[in-house]
Order: structure tokens, then C-alpha cells, then sequence
């Protein structure tokens, strides 16, 4: 925030919070949402939710109760709907780091707006990553023996040396790192939340979710820092999460696995599959919300550019890998990728490549790039992609060493149900959210707002 | 040495007794800091709804030293992680995978980052908490305005040359719109 308002000006630098607001207004028009009542919409969409959640829950109990073969998983595809389901979603957590730590790192004035909802975005979509790992292994009520603890089996351990178990530590520390973070930068927000409201409940509430927060520069000086502490180690952690959950795949010795670009291959599609969740989500929100002077084009088109990049970067992998696998001259590795772009899972690889790589080329033009409607469409469809490409990675084991052992994965009611059940869970607490906290951090927002002329900064 | 000193650490205290004035900007309250640091005002605080740029040097309050214990801890979670592992797979647990080594230190190497990042991350929040004093969370706040868009100038009774006329009149005189007394 070196410039001032006349540079700013002259180089048309538009103001990240638009229409000349003071700060009594920016709380105000925030916290809206949290003091009224519900609208019809937010219900429909609430009760929708939940009745999917419940039905989820039921299918999940049912699973416990019958075991795992009513899913389709079979001898060569032993990973179904479930670690496709697991990688998609924890993928598209990555998005919400990237913005809070990784552009807070590059001072980027413009995550202040979509950073909240975005961090939001992420635990809940590590939430539903985590409900979905923990049932796929059968016994989910023993799913605690993934952790090393003290215990009268004799001295039993997990065992380090399995990625899966790296996993469990990648994921459990992800997901406690980003919720500290999240609700350090909630902390001033619900105190603004407390002292605004006169209901007794409200207040006994935020007061306890608040921590006494009163805004003392004493304690502001140790926040920043601490939030830079949390942005610059979050930002290796982010990238160690995806790299060891493409660990899963890549230390196994299986042809069209065991490749050394899955690390950051995973990562930058998880990237690209995150920020078209952020774009999809902020798109509904600032309209529902009234928030598009919050939420501006700006915001959105920088995303839209970095789905772009990603995008590129995702296409530019599916190309590398294809290639390598014909120099490696490795038999086995040529048959599996000739067999994902011809095979009889043909139809998912190309729904892959035009989503994930045709699509997001619109973006470069502006005026798409700009446009409300193109970009809803192209993240939906980079949401599709992005599933089909892990669904791609999973099935087209169907064909192993041994031919007469070739299956195709035929996936069950169940499959698609708990596919959509994962949608249940993560849209009933993004929905919640949105009514209980406020979506943007208002405190970061006022600090990117456009100062008088001469401010110290 | 390049080493922390106490100071870093300071804390936030409990506004029970004095004086504070509410001010419009961020720009008024930085000038305000400046001014009452000149007159020797001692253990004065601003509060603000969101952090302003410059209120540290004003208020002379040295750089934070959190990052000194999350370093420490990361160091102490780094050596934690590995050490487990080791334990585990070399003294507790040996087991013959494929006739590996029993102390494959690679394949601990991601645990060992996640043990780190997840000690340094939080002994920093738990720093956070014991600094700012979070404890007390039912903390009456001195005006309802400051968590929204004003900002306060806090003087404590504590502080040296405190009169109770005087400071009222310092803060006024620097362009304060309330000043109250609390006691």
C-alpha cells in the first residue's frame, strides 16, 4: 500500500472495496447477513442439504452395517469412488491456503476479500476428505489405530513407512493448522460481532468465541506476526499435503502410478480445482449477499487468471506424462496411458481434457475473463474435470499384469449417492457458516481500503 | 548476539483504571501515539479495529518475539518427529520389510515436516493467546465503536506524571471526540 491514491489513479488501479465507503458502513453491511433472519432461499438450499447429509449418513451406517462390497470396488480397482472422492476434495481445500498464505506472502491486497470464505471453503472441504478416508477403510470405528499411540497389543506401531500413514499426519496437521489460522483471523470479527449485538444469548456467545478480543495494538503487533508465521509455514505445509496424498499413487510400483511428476502434478490441479470452487462459491454468495462491492470483477478475474495458469500447467502435465511414458520405452507404462486416452474409460479422459484444459483457455480474453456467466459455466465445468481426473488415475488400473483379471469398475447406487452425500455435508456447514460468521474478514478489509492522501503507510 | 530480548514479549493490560479518547482515523490515532510517547506518557495503548500501519513504532512497542518460540518449537518438533519414528521402527518395533535397513530414515522424513510445522504453528497461536491474554473472555470492552471504525487512545492511571485533569486535557487537545474516565 506504498501508492497513493493519485497514482493509483492515473495508472487506473481500480480500489479494491468499491463505492467510497467509511468503516462503520463496511461492518455493517458484513454483519448483515448474521443479524437477520434467514431468507426462503438460504432455507431451500439449507433444507436441501441437510435432507442429502442425512440420507448420506444412513447409506454411511448402512455401509458399516453391510460392509464393502455393496460399493463397486473389485479385484484390479481396489480404490473407488472413495479415494476419488478423498482427492477431490482435498484438493479443492488447497485453494483457500493458497489464498491466505500464499498471496498474504505476496502481499496481495485483493485475498482480503475472498480469503474468509475461502479458508472456510478448506476445512470444510478437509472435513469431507476426512469422512470419506475414514470409511473407506471397512472398519471406520477402528480408524484411530491410524494413529501411533501407547497401546496393550504389544509394542505395536503403525508403520512410517507407509505413505498412507503419512497421509494421516499430512492431512491431521492441514487441517489444524488451517483451522487455528481461520479462526485467528475470525477473532476481531466476532468481536465486532459482540459488541454490535443487544441479544443477551448472542453476546454470552461471541463474548466466549471472541476470547476477550478488544483490539489493543499491544495485541494487534503479536497477530500480525503470528499470521505471517502461520501464512509462511502454511505455505510448505500446502504443498506437502497434496505431494504426499499423490504419494499414495506414486510410491506404489503400479504402471501410470509410479511417476516422479505426480508430486507437483496433484499440486497445481488441486490449486486449479480450488479456485474454481472459490469463483463457483463466490459467484452465488455476492449475489445472495449483496456483497459485489466487496466481491468485485477484480477479485474474480484474478481468479479467473490463476485457474487460467493452473489450467495450462495442469494440461501441460497430461502431456508430459503421455510422453514420457512412450521415451521410457517402458512397455507397461505406454500400455496404460495409450489404454486411459483409447481404452474403454476413454469417454472420462476426454471429459478430463476438455474440461480441465480447453475450457479455462477463454480466459484469455478480458472480456470473458470479466464476464459473470462465462466464468460460472468454466468453473463448474473445471470442478467435473478435476473429479474425472482423479477418477481416471483410480479406474484405468482395470487392466493389471494379468489380462484375465481385466474389470471394468461398475459403480454402485451407493457409489453415486455417497459421491453426492460428500456435497451434502460440505454445503450444510458452508451454509451454516454463512449465517453464523461473517464471510469476509472485515478487519483485513479495512486495511486495503483506499486512506486519505498523505496517511502514513 | 542476535538473540530475543524480554521486551518482545510484551502483553496486553487490563484497562480498569484511566483515561481514553476516541478518535475517527487511523491517521489521527497515529499522531495522537506519537504525541503522548513525547510527553512520557508510560504503558498507554491504542485500540483499533483493525491493525494500523506505523502504531507499533509509535508506541515504541519492539517487534513481536513469538517467532523466537515458534522457531524453538519447531526445532523441539522436528527432533520429536524423528526421534519417534526411529524409536519405533529401530528399537520398539523392528520389523523386516523386505529386507530393509530397520532405520529407513527417508520414508520419515514426511512425518518428520509435519511434526515441525504442526509444533512451530502452534506454540505460535498458543503465544497468541497467553499474550494477548485470552483467557479472560468475558472482557467488558471500553467503547462498542472500537472493534467497528474507531479508534481509542488508552492512558492508565499507572502511567508516570498521571493527573487525572491533565491527561483529560492532553487527549482532547489532540483532537479526541470523547474522552472518558474509567475507574
Amino acid at each position: 500500500m506504498s501508492m497513493t491514491t493519485l497514482v493509483k489513479e492515473k495508472l487506473g488501479i481500480v480500489p479494491l472495496v468499491e463505492g467510497g465507503k467509511t468503516y462503520k458502513q463496511v461492518t455493517e453491511e458484513i454483519l448483515k447477513p448474521t443479524d437477520t433472519f434467514p431468507t426462503s432461499l438460504w432455507w431451500k438450499a439449507f433444507i436441501l442439504a441437510v435432507t442429502v447429509t442425512i440420507v448420506d449418513l444412513g447409506i454411511i451406517g448402512y455401509l458399516c452395517y453391510d460392509g464393502l462390497y455393496i460399493l463397486g470396488v473389485n479385484n484390479p480397482v481396489g480404490w473407488g469412488f472413495f479415494i476419488v472422492n478423498f482427492v477431490f476434495w482435498i484438493g479443492i481445500g488447497h485453494a483457500g491456503t493458497l489464498i491466505s498464505a500464499v498471496l498474504f506472502l505476496f502481499r496481495q491486497g485483493w485475498r482480503t476479500g475472498i480469503n474468509r470464505a475461502a479458508e472456510a471453503m478448506t476445512i470444510f472441504a478437509v472435513l469431507t476428505a476426512a469422512t470419506t478416508l475414514i470409511i473407506h477403510i471397512g472398519r471406520p470405528w477402528l480408524g484411530f489405530w491410524l494413529f501411533p499411540y501407547p497401546n496393550n497389543r504389544g509394542p505395536l506401531w503403525v508403520n512410517f513407512r507407509s505413505p498412507l500413514i503419512w497421509d494421516t499426519f499430512a492431512v491431521s496437521t492441514y487441517l489444524s493448522i488451517s483451522l487455528v489460522f481461520w479462526y485467528i483471523g475470525l477473532v476481531p470479527d466476532i468481536a465486532a460481532l459482540r459488541d454490535r449485538t443487544t441479544h443477551k444469548v448472542k453476546k454470552a456467545i461471541y463474548s466466549a468465541m471472541s476470547l476477550g478480543w478488544v483490539g489493543s495494538n499491544r495485541a494487534w503487533s503479536h497477530y500480525e506476526i503470528v499470521c505471517m508465521l502461520l501464512a509462511a509455514l502454511s505455505t510448505p505445509l500446502v504443498l506437502s499435503v497434496h505431494t504426499i496424498v499423490s504419494f499414495d499413487f506414486a510410491v506404489s510400483i503400479l504402471p501410470g502410478w509410479h511417476t516422479t511428476i505426480l508430486p507437483p502434478y496433484f499440486v497445481a490441479g488441486a490449486i486449479f480445482s480450488g479456485f474454481a470452487m472459490v469463483v463457483t462459491l463466490m459467484v452465488i454468495a455476492r449475489e445472495v449477499f449483496n456483497l459485489k462491492q466487496y466481491i468485485t470483477l477484480k477479485h474474480l478475474e484474478n481468479m479467473n487468471k490463476i485457474i487460467m495458469v493452473t489450467g495450462l500447467m495442469v494440461g501441460y502435465a497430461y502431456g508430459s506424462e503421455f510422453f514420457i511414458a512412450w521415451y521410457s520405452g517402458n512397455e507397461y507404462e505406454g500400455f496404460t496411458f495409450v489404454n486411459r486416452a483409447f481404452g474403454p474409460y476413454a469417454w472420462a479422459y476426454w471429459i478430463m481434457i476438455s474440461c480441465n484444459v480447453l475450457s479455462p483457455q477463454v480466459f484469455w480474453f478480458e472480456s470473458l475473463r470479466k464476464n459473470i456467466k462465462v466464468m460460472f459455466v468454466v468453473s463448474i465445468f473445471v470442478n467435473i474435470g478435476m473429479w474425472f481426473e482423479r477418477f481416471v488415475i483410480v479406474m484405468t488400473t482395470h487392466r493389471d499384469f494379468l489380462p484375465s483379471n481385466w474389470a471394468l469398475y461398475v459403480p454402485t447406487f451407493y457409489d453415486f449417492a455417497m459421491l453426492i452425500g460428500t456435497f451434502g455435508i460440505f454445503f450444510t456447514l458452508f451454509l451454516l457458516f454463512c449465517r453464523i460468521l461473517p464471510i469476509i474478514a472485515i478487519a483485513e478489509v479495512k486495511t486495503v481500503m483506499p486512506h486519505k492522501e498523505g496517511a502514513h503507510h | 548476539m542476535y538473540w530475543f530480548k524480554k521486551e518482545q514479549f510484551h502483553f496486553y493490560h487490563e484497562t480498569t483504571s484511566g483515561v481514553f479518547g476516541l478518535f475517527d482515523t487511523p491517521e489521527e490515532i497515529l499522531s495522537a501515539a506519537h504525541k503522548t510517547r513525547e510527553k512520557n506518557y508510560t504503558g498507554f495503548d491504542c485500540l483499533t479495529p483493525f491493525p494500523v500501519h506505523g502504531l507499533d513504532e509509535a508506541m515504541a512497542l519492539p517487534r513481536s518475539g513469538i517467532p523466537w518460540i515458534s522457531f524453538f518449537m519447531g526445532i523441539i518438533g522436528c527432533a520429536f518427529g524423528f526421534s519417534f519414528q526411529y524409536l519405533v521402527h529401530s528399537v520398539d518395533w523392528v520389523i523386516n520389510f523386505s529386507g530393509k535397513s530397520p532405520n529407513a530414515w527417508p520414508a520419515y522424513i514426511p512425518v518428520t515436516f509435519e511434526a515441525t510445522v504442526f509444533f512451530a504453528g502452534m506454540s505460535a497461536v498458543v503465544s497468541l493467546y497467553v499474550l494477548s491474554r485470552s483467557n479472560v473472555a468475558f472482557r467488558k470492552p471500553l467503547h462498542p465503536e472500537i472493534t467497528s471504525h474507531r479508534f481509542a487512545l488508552w492512558i492508565p492511571s499507572s502511567s508516570q506524571n498521571f493527573k487525572q485533569e491533565e491527561v483529560v486535557n492532553f487527549i482532547k487537545s489532540l483532537g479526541a471526540k470523547d474522552v472518558t474516565v474509567v475507574k
